[in-house]
């Protein structure tokens, strides 16, 4: 039956082939021109880590008080506490480790010095971090590993480094042991890492602001990188009308926040004790004189934070719903067309119904008709989007651009949806199609 | 001609009206709040930074191995150095001007502070108003083509140095007009003396420039952007900016002339492809995000109008074809070419019409439930009326096709079978 419905399927559409050609490029453009868009806000949108992203915590402690912060909520304090920790507090929440893992986390963009004459300093990014972290997040290892507890207490001098930067100096061999100079220091390498470019960059997304357009060049052990101070290369923010004292020292004594932190909660009942330890870790700073106001601290797991952060940036929301809103107005069109096609044939409706073809038979065969037409839509639409998303990476900047890409679950996605809404705008022209009266209709002729 | 039987006809065809009336609808309501995003993000993009952006560009450089800028030797050196380059770079020929910089207009890279008109400004104090500095030397106004609104540049005797991490007292600053008009309203800031960052030692208002921008685009500048403060500083760290002025019709030479000079007077450095960028590729830098989210959603209101159009053209034909024997009635009883052009063209008036007035609440909606949920505007009431205006004169120019197909139509198909 179905192969006779697409046959007169086939046969309608050739019959009027100015309306069928606009009907798919209707569906094509409008399919086409949503996927592009949500090809860019699924990009910026993803979950960077989506195993894990229910377990890892952001943790905020207000150390600054509510007079700092202006808005509705400053007074009666539910206003929001600083989007990151200053060093003290960060240091306390790793000397209690109360998390099933932790890390402090600072941005820091050192030099590097490969061996060799001739060859010149390369300047890298990367972050200070505690030996948890790699666990934490699952860092991918090419070779060696992250470092111990230990080597973290005791400031040790090793260095985790990227698959670039391992190609850029050592040639892409198995570098753990040999030595690196940051910034004139020796650093043992102890890992290597794979390529590994989290989009967002979601533990520091106050320093990076979420997206970069190459991963983290290396990892340094964060006592080590305090000893041998380090400078932060990350955002610092600091209550207003102060300013920290001089060096990464200054930071370290000032109010201002620099560093990012995360933790590992396991399941609802350690999330309810880390908050309540946060609560009392907010207490007693208040009972020391440090804090004169009551605790206010958030605890977000990572997407809440992601999502407090506006890390997807408006546009692209509001660029995603434009392009629904077209998809919304081509399913209208659609089904206008598609009515009007309908209705047009009521004669030969009329005779088949006289003939003895149930309403189902007529549903099932205009729906089929309008599916076609969906197929239709969807190989224009397939290209058209493969042209949008290679336009949109040549026009938005690089850092966001590679993040549009077309891939399969984009290509199944794009011909679901084109069909799926022809099929949908066919519904009720294939209603009324079918409620021609047999009787009158033939009598009319 | 009455509009009865119009009406009349309407009502047989309620489901392809309602299509048509809701597809011009949603048509007005997203494409009003999208023109609207659109012309925001356009006029952000062209205001003006204050700057004489041609001949313009930044160069941006680490020394390797460099003094530590925390020990007052390590910056007597580092600024010895700085020294060396700015000469070196002011002698090329193609050089008009050279001034260090912490950061230029655009390059979001930003030092941003308060100011107070009370020494001490304890922490909240309402009397700050949030500023961005630009340390800088005498030779920035014409470097950057800053135009002085009141008081005098700086002179060659009011430049210090400090380490880049330093924080020293600021006994001469120059204010953008805007940050001027916040601090002291009636417009006699030059001579009078503010605070900033919560020091307690005074800095005097020397000047008073026209405009300039702060180096950051994101939202969070928004309260801010024109607020500037120049400091006569060079800061000294292990790495160093300098804006550059090329003699006109000579950037590029000058651009080229860049890295060569600056390795011959000390080859330990870094100096990379991203090192030398000129304003235009800055303020490109700095926009693309809004250019390219402008144009993917100008193209999508085009494909929306487009679409909108198409439909009307193809329900319309249908809609003629359908009655292609009353037509016939009607020509053959009297009614002249143009009448039956008018029937279907008000007939199309209407719809959109009726379209239009629900478009017009669903824009407002739209916009109210945007300035909710995102950092959004009112939407003005002109970009509504002209919203309206725009559909119902592309409804008059999809019908013009299919009407005047209807109009040609031969008295003589009444006499026919249908």
């Amino acid at each position: 039956m179905f192969a006779y419905y697409l046959d007169l399927a086939w046969r309608s559409l050739r019959r009027s082939p100015g309306l069928t050609a606009l009907m798919m490029l209707v569906v094509g453009f409008g399919v086409a021109g949503s996927m592009t868009t949500y090809a860019v806000f699924r990009g910026m949108s993803g979950d960077p880590i989506p195993w894990k992203s229910a377990k890892l915590f952001v943790p905020q402690i207000d150390a600054w008080g509510p007079v700092q912060l202006s808005g509705s909520g400053a007074a009666d304090g539910a206003h929001e506490p600083p989007d990151a920790l200053t060093y003290a507090d960060a240091m306390a929440l790793l000397h209690d480790h109360r998390a099933a893992r932790q890390s402090a986390i600072f941005a820091i963009a050192p030099t590097v010095l490969p061996a060799g004459a001739g060859r010149s300093p390369i300047p890298v990014f990367g972050f200070a971090v505690d030996d948890e972290f790699f666990p934490m997040v699952d860092v991918p290892f090419r070779y060696g590993s992250g470092w111990s507890a230990d080597e973290d207490a005791q400031g040790a001098p090793v260095v985790v480094i990227g698959d670039a930067l391992n190609q850029q100096v050592f040639g892409g061999a198995n570098s753990v042991g040999r030595n690196l100079d940051l910034d004139g220091k020796d650093y043992r390498v102890i890992g290597v890492m794979q390529p590994w470019n989290p989009q967002p960059m979601f533990f520091d997304v106050v320093d990076t602001g979420g997206f970069s357009s190459d991963g983290p060049a290396l990892f340094l052990p964060l006592q080590r990188a305090i000893v041998a101070g380090t400078e932060n290369a990350g955002a610092v923010n600091c209550p207003k009308g102060t300013q920290p004292g001089t060096g990464q020292a200054g930071l370290r004594q000032s109010a201002c926040v620099w560093l990012a932190y995360m933790a590992e909660l396991d399941d609802a009942a350690a999330v309810n004790g880390y908050r309540r330890y946060l609560d009392a870790y907010a207490r007693s700073q208040q009972a020391i004189g440090r804090f004169d106001w009551p605790p206010n601290n958030r605890l977000r797991d990572l997407r809440g934070f992601l999502e407090y952060q506006h890390v997807v940036p408006d546009d692209s929301r509001v660029s995603l719903l434009v392009a629904l809103g077209l998809l919304l107005v081509c399913l209208v069109n659609t089904a206008g067309l598609l009515l009007a096609k309908f209705l047009r044939r009521s004669g030969e409706i009329g005779v088949r119904r006289a003939l003895g073809a149930s309403r189902a038979a007529i549903h099932a065969q205009y729906l089929t008709e309008a599916a076609v037409i969906g197929v239709g839509g969807a190989v224009l639409g397939l290209l058209l989007t493969g042209l949008g998303v290679f336009s949109v990476n040549r026009m938005l900047p690089p850092r966001l651009a590679d993040l549009a890409q077309v891939d399969l679950p984009l290509l199944s996605l794009t011909v679901l949806v084109s069909v799926l809404a022809s099929a949908l705008a066919g519904v009720y022209p294939a209603v009324r199609a079918a409620r021609v009266l047999p009787a009158w209709q033939l009598k009319t002729n | 001609m009455k509009l009865h039987p119009i009406l009349a006809a309407l009502r047989k065809h309620k489901a392809g009206v309602v299509l048509i009336a809701m597809q011009i609808a949603l048509t007005l309501a997203i494409v009003c709040n999208a023109v609207f995003i659109i012309g925001s993000r356009i006029e952000r993009v062209n205001r003006p930074t204050g700057l004489d952006e041609s001949n313009l560009f930044l160069v941006t450089q680490q020394w390797v191995g460099a003094p530590s800028p925390d020990t007052p030797d390590g910056v007597e050196k580092l600024d010895a150095m700085q020294r060396e380059d700015l000469a070196a770079l002011r002698n090329l020929p193609s050089v008009a001007n050279v001034a260090p910089t912490n950061s230029v207009p655009l390059l979001n890279s930003t030092w941003a502070g308060s100011v107070s008109l009370k020494p001490a400004a304890i922490l909240g104090d309402k009397s700050g108003t949030r500023t961005v500095y630009y340390f800088t030397d005498e030779h920035a106004f014409s470097t950057l083509g800053l135009k002085m609104a009141a008081g005098r540049a700086f002179t060659a005797a009011d430049v210090q140095h400090q380490g880049a991490r330093d924080n020293p007292s600021r006994p001469i600053v120059i204010v953008t007009k805007a940050l001027a008009d916040k601090l002291f309203p009636k417009g006699d800031a030059v001579g009078k003396v503010i605070y900033s960052d919560g020091s307690s030692s005074p800095s005097t208002i020397v000047g008073v420039v026209e405009r300039l921008q702060v180096p950051g685009t994101g939202s969070w500048v928004n309260g801010f952007a024109w607020n500037s403060t120049l400091v006569p500083t060079r800061l000294d760290a292990n790495f160093s900016r300098y804006a550059v002025r090329a003699k006109p019709g000579q950037l590029e030479a000058a651009m080229r002339a860049v890295t060569p000079t600056l390795y011959k007077v000390n080859p330990l450095r870094v100096l990379d492809d991203d090192s030398v960028k000129s304003f235009a590729d800055i303020r490109a830098k700095a926009y693309r995000a809004d250019v390219g989210m402008a144009v993917l959603m100008g193209v999508i209101c085009l494909i929306l109008i487009a679409v909108t159009a198409a439909g009307i053209v193809g329900l319309t034909s249908f809609w003629v074809g359908q009655r292609h024997r009353q037509i016939g009635v009607r020509r053959a009883l009297g009614a002249r070419k143009i009448d039956i052009l008018r029937y279907f063209q008000i007939e199309n008036l209407l719809i959109a019409g009726g379209g239009a007035v629900l478009g017009v609440l669903l824009a407002i909606g739209l916009n109210l439930w945007l300035i909710t949920r995102y950092e959004m505007a009112h939407l003005p009431v002109l970009y509504v009326l002209v919203g309206v205006l725009a559909v119902l004169l592309l409804g008059q120019a999809a019908v013009f096709v299919p009407a005047r197909r209807a109009s040609n139509v031969s008295p003589v198909s009444a006499t026919r079978a249908a």
